[in-house]
């Protein structure tokens, strides 16, 4: 499904990805973690391309990512993206925000694409927000939203970038819920967050990233109770 | 001071018919002008914004070049020059054509670009980064991500040094009077010219450019009000 091998990436002469190789089956949930400033987000970011490499390659269901020749924007409609920030577009409804890229991309109906982002609304437990504007929702709404629009162009796989940091602790559970739901949907999911509770339910692996390394990577179980590694050991210590 | 006002010469007949025809030329050619420097200037921008060098280079030269020469001077260039650098097809239709009011177009529209150009970029660069970035993210294209997410909320950012554009533009149209294009301050001077009321007729046309440019303001103002909604992020 996704298969990372052996990227490097330097921001001007900062080695912020040194060298990761993986291979994430169909179906799997992964969670990664680690400190701020470990290269989580850049790492994510890579696999639909946000973010340019200079050594190794990503295949996304077989396509060379960074090849010249790939549809980039067909490669990216395959992979959905949350962000931090939400990051929804201020000027439309929330509707349109979720329908814009099928009618745009797919050239689907908008008849068509509003009843698919009413039900993926619904999904999300927000169906009745539908014609109000993103600043008009909680920030919980918002990222639920984002969720929306990301799977609305029916996407094999998702990228989350820490949906919760940004949000107050009480709206977490409601956007935790709506991406439990997905990963029990069966949906391929990499999901940078340091909710260790939503880990050890719907995670299959956790990966724990520092200076540019996946250091340590393994089931929940194994990840909880048994750390080689002194730095995992040291971030759980400080996250749980 | 023994001036001896005459309105009703510049208000009655013949020459207010002239002064409203030249209106109305002021009229079209600002807003044809307006419009076609819009898109125009929206697709310069929007090519810099590629990150493709060569695009950024030929649209920055683009303008540099058009904000910094003179009008008038620009006027003459087409006006004259129209036959040594647009191609045959094009002259051939000019001609066919009103050719003085389309140069007096392609000029206006060229030289409001290049600032409309800078004012777009200048609330493209105030969007922030991500918007662009979760839009690519969905899949759509570049110029796709511009048209529906990027230049929608640039343009309410703008608006109101777009609104100064606009009515430098319908200003500067009076300088297309230079090559014939028999506009409102053609035909005031016109008037001045076969009645001495040159006073009366000038104050008439200050007074229909005023009334102009108050309409311009006030319609964008409302456009503003009713589509401004909160941008927050
Ligand atoms: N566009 C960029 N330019 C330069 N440095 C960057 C850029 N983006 C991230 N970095 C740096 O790369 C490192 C890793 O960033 P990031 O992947 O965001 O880390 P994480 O998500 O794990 O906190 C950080 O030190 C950050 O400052
Ligand atoms: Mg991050």
């Amino acid at each position: 499904m996704i298969r990372v091998e052996g990227i490097h990436k330097w921001f001007d002469d900062f080695h912020v990805l040194q060298g990761i190789t993986e291979h994430i089956t169909p179906g799997e949930v992964v969670v990664v973690c680690g400190p701020s400033g470990s290269g989580k987000s850049t790492f994510i970011r890579c696999i639909n391309r946000l973010e340019d490499v200079q050594e190794g390659k990503i295949f996304v269901e077989g396509k060379d990512v960074y090849s010249s020749d790939v549809d980039i924007n067909q490669l990216r409609a395959d992979v959905g993206m949350v962000f931090q920030q939400f990051n929804l577009y201020p000027h439309i409804t929330v509707l349109k925000n979720v329908s814009l890229a099928p009618i745009k991309v797919k050239k689907m109906s908008k008849i068509e694409a509003e009843e698919i982002a009413l039900a993926l609304l619904d999904k999300v437990g927000i169906y009745d927000q539908a014609h109000k504007y993103p600043a008009e929702l909680s920030g919980g709404q918002q990222q639920r939203v984002a969720i929306a629009r990301g799977l609305a162009m029916q996407p094999k796989i998702m990228l989350f970038d820490e949906p919760t940091s940004a949000l107050d602790p009480e709206m977490i559970n409601e956007v935790l819920k709506s991406m439990i739901d997905l990963a029990k949907d069966g949906m391929t999911m990499i999901v940078v967050t340091h909710e260790m509770g939503f880990a050890r339910e719907v995670a299959k692996r956790i990966f724990f990233m520092d200076y540019g390394k996946i250091l340590e990577k393994g089931t929940p179980e194994h990840f909880f109770k048994n750390p080689q590694h002194e730095r995992t050991k040291l971030f759980l210590r400080e996250i749980l | 001071m023994n001036y001896d006002f005459n309105w009703m010469i510049v208000l009655t007949g013949e020459y207010r018919d002239w002064l409203i025809q030249g209106l109305v030329i002021t009229l079209k050619i600002s807003g044809i002008s307006i419009v076609l420097s819009m898109i125009l200037g929206t697709i310069i921008t929007t090519l810099r914004m590629t990150g493709i060098k060569i695009l950024e280079w030929i649209t920055i030269s683009f303008i540099e070049f058009f904000r910094n020469t003179p009008l008038l001077i620009q006027l003459f260039f087409w006006y004259f020059g129209s036959d040594a650098v647009l191609p045959d097809s094009v002259n051939q239709w000019l001609y066919a054509h009103n050719y003085e009011f389309a140069v007096g177009v392609l000029a206006l529209t060229i030289y409001t670009s290049a600032f409309i150009a800078e004012e777009i970029r200048a609330g493209i660069i105030s969007i922030p980064k991500e918007q662009l970035e979760a839009s690519r993210a969905t899949g759509l294209s570049f110029v796709q991500a511009y048209a529906y997410v990027v230049l929608p909320q640039a343009f309410r950012i703008v608006i109101p040094t777009l609104i100064s554009q606009f009515l430098n533009l319908t200003k500067n149209s009076s300088l297309a009077m230079t090559i014939g294009v028999m506009e409102l301050t053609y035909m005031a001077r016109q008037i001045e010219s076969y009645s001495f009321r040159g006073f009366e007729a000038f104050t008439v046309a200050t007074l229909m450019y005023i009334c102009l440019s108050l309409i311009i303001s006030l319609c964008i103002n409302i456009y503003n009000k009713k589509f401004l909604r909160m941008i927050k992020y």
